[in-house]
């Protein structure tokens, strides 16, 4: 199946957006981060995340009018990617999540010959570090202390919900969506146990995300953090250093 | 290519014009990492002559954000500059992904003299093999250990030497 121009743009917005809003999210622990190593770890991941929206945006038009200048309503993210860090374990929970996805996606996308194959067979090894990163802090916070370990429980039931939306098929990406998302829940499940957490039981998807992401439908934070995203792009149109 | 006379008249062998000015690329030094040239850094891809006074250089990006590669495009515009060459364009290319085994023999050598750990070799389908150990570059202990994935470049991790306690940066496998 060929895409058409039109659906070839629409999915690289979609991953794209994906790796932005993400980089965004965990640029803000800049400073923040409880220790020196975990702050230059989150500044890493982030820069990747950077660059891989950088050769993606650009493949849907100009990277900084995406970027800068979309309403809300135009970003195609995931909703699990634009939800804030709350404590660490949230942002570890969201990161293991993400990257397990992310990954599975890539590695399929770069076997292929489409537009996607080269970026995706570069980034897919960036992608491995960041799933490493996530999974062995699930593992060391779930295998903690009680408290630590109640922490990242909570942090994986509360992001639950926000991971159906991720195998939801993307038009312009051939590929076998739901083996995607069989594999993506074994591999998490695996974490999980292995981190003594239970994998959380809700539901994945449901009435309370009116719509997805990718559909243009986002959750109130986002609109915050757009707003800090956009706003110096905003005020001083064209500034360069 | 083509070997013969030129529109101004001198004569010159292309393939000998592209192999000197992809040297004069090759030479210039990474903005993060000095010691090494991106000829040994294997970031260079090709060195192409478009016409008289116009060349397009190949560059491949380490990490996908590198953002060392916008300091190395203007280094490798500027030198070909001064060596007379008007038009240079530098465009990137991601295909095939850059590998730590694209690192010269050379390249692996400045980096342990530099106080960097050179990347294992890897198989290029294989998994990365975290079972070899990684030579502490200040004693040369084998007993080191990972502090974190990540350090001072993407294309670094943090490990501390267990013998001599020093921490240093390891460039990590990919």
């Amino acid at each position: 199946m060929t895409a058409t121009a039109a659906e070839a743009t629409a999915a690289a917005l979609a991953l794209g957006d994906d790796a932005l809003v993400l980089s965004h999210r965990l640029g803000e622990w800049a400073g923040h981060a409880p220790v020196l190593e975990e702050e230059v770890a989150l500044a890493n991941i982030a820069l990747d995340l950077l660059g891989q929206a950088r050769v993606l945006l650009s493949l849907a038009g100009d990277e900084d009018e995406l970027a800068y200048l979309r309403e809300e309503r135009a970003f195609r993210n995931l909703q699990l990617v634009e939800q804030p860090n709350g404590d660490f374990a949230h942002t570890i929970a969201r990161q293991l999540y993400f990257s397990v996805y992310q990954r599975l996606l890539y590695g399929e996308l770069a076997t292929g010959s489409g537009e996607f194959a080269p970026l995706a067979a570069k980034a897919v090894k960036e992608v491995a570090y960041h799933q490493d990163h996530a999974e062995q802090w699930t593992l060391r916070l779930g295998d903690g202390t009680e408290e630590s370990h109640g922490r990242m429980g909570r942090a994986c039931e509360a992001l639950w919900k926000f991971t159906g939306e991720m195998f939801q098929p993307v038009p312009g990406l051939d590929l076998d969506w739901p083996a995607l998302e069989a594999s993506w829940l074994e591999l998490v499940a695996d974490v999980l146990e292995r981190a003594t957490l239970t994998v959380p039981s809700g539901p994945r998807t449901g009435a309370w995300t009116a719509g997805a992401g990718r559909q243009g439908v986002h959750t109130e934070p986002f609109g915050r953090m757009l707003a800090e995203m956009q706003h110096l792009h905003r005020s001083h149109p064209g500034a360069s250093w | 290519m083509v070997t013969g006379t030129r529109p101004d008249g001198r004569p010159t062998d292309d393939t000998a014009l592209e192999a000197r000015l992809r040297e004069i690329a090759g030479s210039v030094p990474d903005p993060e990492l000095p010691v090494l040239t991106l000829a040994e850094l294997g970031v260079l891809r090709a060195v192409r002559l478009l016409g008289p006074g116009r060349v397009e250089v190949e560059l491949t990006p380490t990490y996908t954000g590198c953002p060392a590669i916008e300091a190395m495009s203007a280094d490798i515009e500027r030198l070909l500059h001064e060596d007379g060459v008007p038009g240079v364009s530098v465009v990137t290319v991601l295909s095939p992904a850059w590998s730590t085994d694209d690192i010269s023999a050379e390249g692996r050598r400045k980096l342990a003299e530099f106080g960097i750990a050179p990347p294992r070799p890897h198989a290029s389908d294989g998994p990365v093999p975290l079972a070899l150990s990684v030579r502490c570059p200040n004693c040369g202990s084998t007993e080191t250990e990972l502090l974190s994935r990540f350090s001072s470049t993407a294309c670094k991790a943090l490990r501390r030497c267990i013998a001599c306690r020093e921490p240093f940066d390891h460039f990590k496998e990919l």
